[in-house]
């Protein structure tokens, strides 16, 4: 009974619990259910991607109205795994919120922040796992207004600008994924994307069809924040509680990424996207110069958040280079980027929130030295740092040798160059950071600074030991990205 | 000539939607910024409520009479993506008050000035 209902428990754990914390008014209760919820959501997010790899896709039709009419959650393996990447960094995360939240928030505030977290945890999950189109664009909200909320509690008041210019950019490109909607809706009738899938071929060569496809293009390069559409990442991301650094630069983005791989793949079909539409050909230089620029604008960059920040604009350009592929092993290149990335930048940024925590600083001169007070935490952003380059044992290895794999097989020798002369500029602004924490002399003396508290260090070393374990044995999370990839690529091949 | 008027709720959408974007994007005002994006919102609303009218059809209530109905299903979309823009305009709203306390101004350009001089 509870296991044929996981599909809806999935999301409507966090969405009911998300009050409760609010209730909840003291701190420690309102972590104490926020970690619960979140440990239940992997579970769940475990059982789901067990049962999906078991038995094939999952249709869920929500109060038992059956489909098309009634919204439907469907689960196939690429929403099985990006809802089990959100439920990994929630997870992990959650464990290691309380002394962050503690020190870097009101404690009026804590239930509410908690409460935007759920919330925010709904949205993701509720995108990830709904068939229906209009639904997309709720959760999407869901999802989007909490996390202008997370932001919006950062300390510096530069989070409440960067929180606005969010709310702005978040709303335009979630109207424009409305608009969109509502236009496949007035020629087909439909909002189920499978029933929109199969009733858009009729209607393909419309002008009204090509603008839908138009308008949801630019609403989710915002959210994925696609160059040039990636002006509110850095600030977003520099100013948020680390907490919510953390959660959104590993998960908001790749959910960003999901919706474009369903919208091309899934609702579209691969014909229309790639042959009719050229978004290929557009996408890619796009992604080309997210990579170049994102990595050529971190080397600049003094405060660790911001470069990690656009360290991360880079890193989608990545993800989308594979997916403008539009081949089996370039999609399937593309996931497993995503799946990296989330582990890599999740574990980079935990780092830099213990960093916050005992130093209230991530500018790279503050940090002068800092390896001999804090060598585990030092450790752990080497050790993410080598993973972002793509150093063989670890997980960026395996990511970009798949997507070079891909791009050769394709025969586009210049992307695959571009991939490894950009991860040449990687090395640079990681080794910014280890020759400030290793090699240079402290400038004052930090009497009293202690290494990060262990409930902070142990999820960082979780996912860094994830990262390295991916790096040595992938051949789990490289079958599941190929199924996925298949799917999505042959589903669009009638 | 037909075309351009028989489509007249088109070109009140696009009008509204062009006023709200420019309004996000021209004016330095943040609460005029949430104005305009509100407006544009609104743009989004109406044209899903235009495409659900069914000429010479009525309220879809089943009676003895009328076989022809309007459809029921862009007004209930529309009725939660309503919810959605108030959420995101109080939310906005908020925010401002956040930034006028903070920054002692509502205006973009000056903010911009004051974050550059910290």
């Amino acid at each position: 009974m509870l296991l044929s209902n996981l599909p809806a428990l999935q999301v409507v754990v966090p969405l009911v619990s998300a009050p409760i914390c609010l209730l909840l008014r003291r701190p420690g209760h309102a972590w104490a259910c926020a970690l619960t919820v979140s440990w239940a959501v992997l579970a769940m997010a475990v059982l789901l991607l067990r049962q999906v790899a078991l038995e094939g896709t999952i249709s869920y039709p929500l109060g038992a109205w059956a489909t098309p009419w009634g919204i439907e959650y469907r689960i196939d393996m690429l929403a099985a795994l990006v809802s089990l990447v959100i439920a990994i960094i929630g997870a992990v995360v959650m464990p290691y919120a309380r002394r962050s939240v503690m020190q870097e928030l009101d404690d009026e505030h804590i239930g509410a922040f908690y409460t935007c977290y759920l919330l925010c945890l709904t949205g993701l999950l509720g995108i990830v796992v709904t068939g229906d189109a209009f639904n997309l664009f709720v959760f999407l909200e869901i999802s989007s207004l909490s996390s202008y909320v997370l932001i919006s509690l950062g300390r510096d008041r530069r989070a409440l600008t960067a929180a606005f210019q969010y709310l702005v950019m978040g709303t335009i490109g979630a109207t424009f994924i409305l608009i969109g909607v509502g236009l496949m809706y007035m020629m087909t009738g439909t909002l189920n994307m499978a029933d929109l899938a199969q009733r858009l071929p009729a209607v393909d060569d419309t002008r009204t069809v090509r603008v839908a496809f138009a308008f949801v293009t630019v609403g989710v390069s915002i959210k994925l924040a696609l160059f040039p559409l990636h002006i509110w990442l850095p600030n977003a991301y520099t100013y948020a509680p680390s907490v919510v650094s953390i959660f959104l630069a590993a998960t908001a983005t790749k959910v960003g990424v999901y919706v474009l791989l369903r919208l091309f793949f899934t609702v579209f079909g691969i014909q229309f996207s790639f042959d009719d539409m050229h978004v290929g050909d557009i996408v890619v230089w796009l992604a080309v110069a997210a990579v170049l620029t994102g990595s050529l604008v971190a080397i600049f960059q003094d405060n660790l958040k911001r470069m990690l920040a656009y360290s991360s604009v880079a890193q989608i350009g990545y993800i989308v280079l594979g997916i403008a592929l539009a081949t089996g092993a370039g999609v399937s290149a593309g996931i497993i980027y995503l799946f990296n990335h989330a582990l890599i930048k999740g574990a980079l940024f935990m780092a830099l929130g213990g960093i916050m925590l005992r130093l209230g600083s991530v500018e790279l001169r503050d940090l002068h030295g800092l390896l001999r007070q804090m060598p585990w935490t030092v450790a752990a952003i080497i050790a993410g740092g080598l993973s972002l380059i793509g150093v063989p044992l670890t997980a960026g290895f395996i990511s970009k040798w798949y997507l070079v794999v891909a791009a050769l097989e394709g025969s586009y020798w210049p992307l695959a160059f571009i991939v490894l002369a950009s991860s040449l500029l990687t090395v640079i602004y990681v080794w910014r950071i280890v020759e400030a924490t290793c090699f240079s002399a402290p400038g004052d003396e930090r009497p009293g600074l202690r290494e990060a508290p262990l409930s902070m260090l142990l999820p960082t070393w979780l996912l860094i030991a994830l990262n390295l374990y991916i790096g040595v044995d992938a051949g789990v999370l490289t079958g599941l990205a190929d199924t996925a990839a298949a799917a999505l690529v042959e589903e669009a091949l009638p | 000539m037909s075309t351009l008027l028989g489509h007249y709720n088109y070109w009140i959408v696009i009008v509204l939607m062009m006023t709200g974007f420019y309004t996000v994007i021209a004016r330095p005002n943040l609460v005029k910024k949430i104005i305009g994006l509100f407006i544009f919102q609104t743009s989004v609303f109406i044209l899903f409520i235009s495409m659900a009218k069914v000429e010479g059809g009525t309220a879809p209530i089943i009676e003895e009479g009328y076989s022809l109905y309007s459809n029921p299903l862009p007004h209930v979309l529309i009725l939660t993506a309503i919810v959605v823009g108030l959420a995101t305009t109080a939310l906005g709203l908020a925010l401002v008050v956040r930034i006028q306390e903070a920054y002692g101004t509502t205006n973009e350009d000056d903010i911009h000035i004051q974050d550059e001089t910290d």
